[in-house]
């Protein structure tokens, strides 16, 4: 919902409804071009994603453009399993897409990631 | 530099210039960053509790060494230089932690971070949700007018404003009728521009626990027939201790350019001794603080380094930035369009303006 402050992001970064049926899975980065405990940008079909890699080595992968004013959250902070926008601070965690409170309320669109032959895959339309 | 003007402009979120901000591209525009690699910024954004912790352990002792003394000296003169103290730290190092705690930098834990953000926001009588959003909007549109609420000077300079600001006379006044207006429920126009739907029930009930504890004060002093409860909790410190923080934050875009997209251009960093960065947590590092606001307090002289090659000089003192700004601020009453502007590094460009 939106919540007033919060701008819903223009439809070519809305997230995918979950009925699409025609997803597909397409080559983001190498599993190296992430550092641990950071985000890279992957923009694809005009839309923008942020992909992550946890200090454990894990991979998450969410919208790209922070749902409170649509700055891209490539620049922010990635601390643990939560990325700050770097414009307002606001927090999500990037594993389930959740606004962790003030100023964001709205949460992040999530995508699935795997890892193959040293290859970030991302799920896409 | 535009041709003297006797006019000002309307400062207001929701007047002729909100829309025309909007109209130019001023809004949540793009703004100019230095170019500070990924790299470096990562070791400086880095989370840690032990700074702020050390700070508040200071911070909390002050107030019981000053409020102690002044409490076992009253009602001797002798009290006075204790009040004063304290009043310093109640009415004015609440200012930067009210900052620092809002932007959830100060310290790594979130919890610590929201119990001294609401302890700062009642000492410096800012409610804690009102002036998140405000600040947040203070972030996307720094002295845009009509967009940012957090314009201290506005122009022309009301010259009486300004010195009734180092009694915190405009914001107790403009709190004590807001906290009224919330506690009723109710929101003035320029409020409803930035604070969403959901966040309004969080204002209401904080404008009623701060009624009742100001109340409570109040009767405390009647039955003790003494001012005393109220001379340490509630308006009158935060109006006689709010002098150095009205002092330091006049710094931080007095005087400087408005309607611009660039925070080297409408913002001052300036040098201050280590008292002073206790108290203030930093916040002299101001334009570093507003191009790049995930960098926690205690990391921002290491990003000045990192950025000054790309910045005007910073301000050797308090002295040498009020050298520029009580005269612009004058200057200011008569054209209110004249600014200071700030020279940048050969080769450091702004964005292009717009207009």
């Amino acid at each position: 919902m939106w919540c007033g402050s919060c701008r819903p992001a223009p439809d070519r970064f809305r997230p995918f409804p979950s009925r699409v049926s025609s997803m597909e899975w397409v080559d983001a980065c190498a599993a190296d071009d992430i550092l641990l405990e950071d985000v890279i940008r992957f923009d694809h079909g005009g839309r923008t994603y942020a992909i992550y890699r946890t200090a454990e080595d894990e991979y998450f992968a969410t919208d790209g453009l922070c749902t409170h004013e649509q700055v891209h959250l490539v620049d922010g902070f990635v601390m643990d399993n939560i990325i700050e926008c770097p414009k307002h601070n606001g927090r999500f965690d990037f594993t389930t897409g959740e606004a962790k409170g003030a100023p964001v309320c709205i949460d992040l669109a999530t995508y699935r990631v795997r890892v193959e032959n040293g290859r970030v895959l991302l799920e896409v339309e | 530099m535009g041709a003297p003007q006797a006019k000002g402009r309307d400062y207001s979120l929701v007047g002729r210039e909100a829309q025309l901000a909007v109209d130019k591209g001023l809004a949540s525009a793009q703004w100019y960053a230095c170019p500070v690699s990924r790299k470096r910024l990562k070791e400086l954004m880095q989370r840690s509790d032990s700074p702020a912790l050390r700070d508040t352990v200071l911070w909390v002792l002050s107030f019981l060494i000053t409020g102690g003394l002044a409490f076992y000296l009253w009602p001797s003169w002798l009290a006075l230089p204790f009040f004063l103290a304290y009043g310093v730290l109640y009415g004015s190092s609440s200012d930067s932690r009210w900052h620092e705690c809002g932007h959830r930098t100060a310290f790594k834990t979130g919890w610590m971070n929201d119990v001294i953000y609401q302890i700062a926001c009642f000492m410096i009588m800012r409610d804690p949700t009102v002036w998140r959003w405000s600040h947040t909007r203070h972030h996307t549109d720094t002295i845009i007018v009509g967009r940012d609420p957090e314009i201290a000077v506005m122009r022309p300079t009301l010259i009486l404003k300004v010195i009734g600001m180092f009694l915190a006379v405009p914001q107790v006044i403009a709190t004590t009728k807001s906290i009224l207006r919330h506690a009723m429920g109710r929101l003035s126009a320029e409020e409803e521009t930035f604070i969403p739907e959901r966040e309004r029930e969080k204002v209401y009930l904080t404008a009623r626990i701060w009624l009742a504890i100001h109340l409570s004060v109040i009767a405390l002093a009647a039955y003790f027939q003494s001012i005393l409860p109220m001379l340490f909790i509630g308006p009158l410190p935060t109006m006689y201790g709010a002098w150095l923080h009205v002092m330091t934050g006049l710094t931080q875009h007095a005087g400087l350019a408005e309607d611009v997209l660039d925070h080297r251009l409408n913002s001052r960093t300036v040098y201050m001794n280590p008292v002073m960065r206790f108290l203030y947590w930093n916040m002299n590092y101001h334009i570093e603080h507003h191009m790049f606001p995930m960098v926690p307090y205690h990391a921002l002289p290491a990003l000045h380094e990192e950025m000054k090659p790309f910045c005007p000089p910073a301000y050797r003192s308090i002295a040498a930035a009020y050298r520029e700004i009580i005269p612009a601020l004058i200057r200011q009453m008569r054209e209110p369009q004249w600014h200071v502007v700030r020279e940048l590094p050969p080769g450091a460009r702004p964005l292009p303006a717009i207009s």
